[in-house]
């Protein structure tokens, strides 16, 4: 499928789908282009909305650069979720019982996040390589086990002095919290979008230009002809599991360090299963993720804003994310299935 | 009732494999369809039973012209296809196996459907026990029930890919029994084969496809010299090659045992010297892949030693085999060999595996224009594996084996290849074991094994049947042999 007809086909699937968003507010009685708008305003209206919009930026893109790796080693990394959490628990667990200076807490928490993702996905990566457990069933089976553990963490070893509530554990002291920069009177996550922009171009690098990526690539597409070359495939499928998970973890920390500056149960806010999506929107380019998961958390920040106003709930916003993903990986296969010149063969079954 | 193709196109990219094919046969007529490997024979079957679509052409069954986008369609209209691996689901029952695909979507009726099962079969003349597994089956058991099948189905033409592959002589001969009854009772039977022998048993009328084309039709009985000759369009000479004094044994097989599904080797003696070139002949699955697969290291032998150079690999790894000099290239080329998505320059840069951890891409680029250069790539730096013909991806295979291999394992170097490819392939592997590399290749081509081995290791039903010179043998000896017989 040639580019221009990739990019015709990703335009007319969101004009699609933001077609289907109008059509639905009109059935649920609300006024379409008001709520439309008040997506974009909710999200960067102005710059206080923006930085909030950043914020939720960095985590997605974290998760999702890692995803772009797993998906290049042919894995579909269902795991991330849980990932992105054990993270954050690790991350937390350096916040609360290491004290220090910022300056050293906030490094450390970063890799402690990124080993303990990097350690849920080995084990995920672990049963497919040696327990031959599917990645999508070992990983989904490890994201209830983790989103398990947090809540377990929260009402249990960790709940606030005297209550046990599932709103969180106790705030951290401020040395674990991931500073942020004023500026234009408002507060800019910088540490958090220089760790997602970075990741970005970091897998970007190891993709495009190293021999590494290429073999990654290779295993990805074709196993069983990388192993006969030489390529020791278990470990490179180990390694971008590990990648993966590392980049996924990372997002946990920013989750709890610059976002919640807590442990709460719900804290990877589904930013690993929306990650997936990004990441199949942007047709597995590392490049592309980042406006697409712009766009995502735009959407996903400003439809708080739909309750609100007008009194839609805000899973509107997901039902939107969810719709363009539909209709854009739609669009794109009827373009591969009827745009193309050559005749490719049926599969047999 | 009358079959007929006509004007049928099929692209595949830059190949043609079908050209234009036009091609009428009448009732109650076993029709031969003849060509080499490669020549297009597949590609129309598939296309007549729904499998493929083809770009252009009609096909018209007793005056209507068929919609066939689907296999079912095929089935529909009376077109049924026996695979050289029939379509058998094996962990099911043989009465499961025969209800799969009839008409009705909810109710199976099983009481139903074995009366059916035992009165086809029984017309037939097939014996099937309805509650067997057809995992027990033999490969000959397993068509006489897709045949049952289709036959129940309704079919009017039945279409036989390469049938002979894989059965015993006893099934054969029952095989060409039923296919003559099923012409007697009226059917359009295609009988597709590259086995001159088998077309002039059996078949009435023959058509002959090369590059796509029809380039003959005949009734039978028709002389062996005019089929091979509109086959292959011209007569081959073998040449003798130039005798290159072999060196000292490299590899040495000693009582190797080995099993690999209906695979048992036992033991197995075999010494290979540096600069021999070894033929492995004989039916698909008779061994010869096993035999390949342990001396590349992916089949560990039940017992017995392998030696490379005096070095023990019995026990070794797949890829302590690579690093001792061992180099394999699978039949499957796309599957089993190159990585679908990757471009030439990526699959060399692979294939040299210096440890630089940043790849310069400039210099890469460079050496995949030397390489598609030398070995005569059709083909860009960029383009991916896929892309190429299948001459061209042998190509790219044969540019990324090492400089330094001492053993050569090849599985049917030039199978689907075209005359000018497969002679270029062979170029590259004389050349290479001039230079002292030893090759082992399986083939199913007598006139390649005949040309190129030194010795000749004839497999027959997984066992080693007999090994000969390449110089004191010939092609109908070498056919005896595969069929498991001494030349009388």
């Amino acid at each position: 499928m040639t580019r221009s007809l990739r990019l015709t086909a990703t335009a007319v699937g969101f004009v699609a789908a933001l077609v289907f968003g109008i059509l639905l507010l009109i059935a649920i009685g609300a006024p379409p282009f008001e709520a439309l708008g008040l997506i974009v305003e909710g999200s960067v209206g102005s710059l206080s909305k923006l930085s909030v919009t950043l914020l939720a930026w960095s985590p997605l893109i974290l998760a999702a650069a890692g995803l772009v790796v797993t998906f290049a080693a042919g894995l579909w990394n269902i795991g991330v979720e849980g990932q992105v959490i054990v993270g954050a628990i690790a991350a937390s667990w350096v916040a609360r019982s290491i004290p220090g200076p910022v300056w050293a807490v906030v490094p450390a928490t970063i890799v402690a996040g990124a080993i303990g993702g990097a350690l849920w996905a080995l084990l995920a990566g672990v049963l497919k390589t040696h327990g031959h457990v599917h990645e999508i069933f070992g990983g989904l089976g490890l994201d209830f086990v983790a989103a398990g553990f947090a809540t377990y963490l929260v009402i249990g070893p960790w709940k606030r002095a005297g209550v046990a509530s599932t709103s969180g554990t106790d705030i951290f002291r401020e040395e674990a919290w991931m500073p942020e920069f004023e500026a234009f009177g408002v507060s800019w996550p910088v540490l958090p979008v220089l760790l997602g922009v970075a990741s970005v171009i970091v897998v970007w690098l190891l993709l495009r230009g190293t021999l590494f990526g290429l073999k990654l690539k290779a295993v990805g597409s074709n196993t069983y002809s990388s192993y006969l070359r030489g390529i020791p495939t278990n470990r490179y499928l180990l390694g971008a599991f590990a990648i993966g998970g590392a980049l996924a973890g990372v997002a946990g920390t920013v989750q709890v360090t610059a976002f919640h500056h807590k442990l709460v149960p719900a804290i990877s806010g589904g930013y690993g299963f929306l990650a997936i999506l990004v990441v199949l929107l942007a047709g597995f380019s590392a490049v592309a993720i980042a406006p697409i998961a712009f766009f995502f958390v735009a959407i996903s920040v400003g439809s708080t804003q739909l309750d609100l106003r007008l009194g839609i709930d805000s899973a509107f916003g997901g039902v939107l994310q969810g719709v363009i993903v539909l209709f854009v990986l739609l669009a794109g296969g009827w373009a591969a299935k009827y745009g193309s010149n050559t005749l490719t063969p049926r599969k047999e079954p | 009732m009358s079959l007929e193709i006509r004007d049928i196109y099929k692209h595949f990219g830059p190949v043609r494999a079908s050209d234009g094919v036009s091609i009428t046969i009448q009732e109650g007529s076993l029709h031969g369809i003849l060509g080499e490997n490669g020549a297009g024979k597949s590609t129309l079957m598939k296309i007549l039973s729904g499998f493929y679509s083809a770009d252009s052409g009609e096909v018209i069954l007793n005056g209507d012209v068929l919609d066939l986008s689907s296999p079912a369609d095929a089935i529909a209209a009376g077109i049924g296809m026996l695979h050289q691996d029939p379509l058998v689901f094996l962990p099911m029952t043989v009465l499961d196996n025969f209800a799969l695909g009839s008409p009705g979507t909810v109710r199976l009726d099983r009481t139903e459907v074995r009366k059916e099962l035992e009165r086809v079969s029984s017309e037939l003349g097939f014996e099937f026990d309805p509650s067997r597994l057809a995992r027990s089956l033999t490969i000959g058991e397993r068509q006489q029930l897709s045949i049952t099948r289709l036959m129940w189905l309704g079919a009017k033409v039945l279409i036989f890919d390469e049938p002979t592959t894989g059965i015993s002589a006893t099934q054969r001969l029952q095989l060409f029994d039923t296919l003559r009854k099923l012409a007697e009772h009226g059917l359009i039977v295609l009988f597709v084969s590259h086995k001159l022998e088998e077309v002039e048993d059996l078949c009435d009328s023959v058509t002959v496809i090369r590059q796509g084309k029809v380039v003959y039709e005949a009734e039978m009985p028709v002389p062996a010299e005019t089929l091979v000759e509109k086959m292959f369009g011209k007569v081959f000479v073998v040449q003798g090659r130039e005798a290159v004094p072999l060196g000292q044994p490299v590899l040495r097989l000693a009582n190797i045992d080995l099993k690999e599904d209906t695979t048992h080797l036992e033991n197995l003696n075999l010494e290979v010297a540096s600069g021999e070139v070894v033929g492995l002949a004989g039916l698909e699955g008779s061994g010869q892949r096993a035999l390949l697969r342990a001396c590349a290291g992916l089949l560990e032998p039940a017992s017995g030693s392998l030696e490379l150079d005096g070095v023990s690999l019995t026990k070794a790894s797949y890829r302590g085999h690579l690093a001792a000099g061992v180099h394999y290239l699978p039949a499957g080329r796309l599957e089993e060999g190159l990585i679908e998505g990757i471009s030439i320059t990526e699959h060399l840069v692979l294939a040299s595996d210096d440890s630089t951890f940043f790849i310069d891409w400039k210099a890469a680029r460079k050496v995949a224009e030397t390489e598609i250069e030398d070995y005569s790539i059709k083909g860009t730096p960029s383009s991916s594996a896929e892309d190429l013909s299948g001459g061209n991806q042998q190509r790219l295979l044969l540019s990324m084996i090492p400089d330094e291999v001492k053993l050569l394992l090849l599985e049917h170097p030039t199978r689907g290849l075209d005359v000018e490819s497969a002679a270029y392939v062979w170029t590259r592997l004389l050349a290479r074991r001039a230079e002292g590399t030893s090759v082992i290749f399986a083939s199913a081509d007598l006139d390649e094994l005949l040309r190129y081995s030194d010795r000749i290791v004839v497999f027959f039903a997984g066992e080693v049947f007999a090994v000969r010179d390449a110089s004191g043998t010939d092609g109908e000896e070498l056919g005896y042999l595969i069929g498991g017989k001494e030349r009388v």
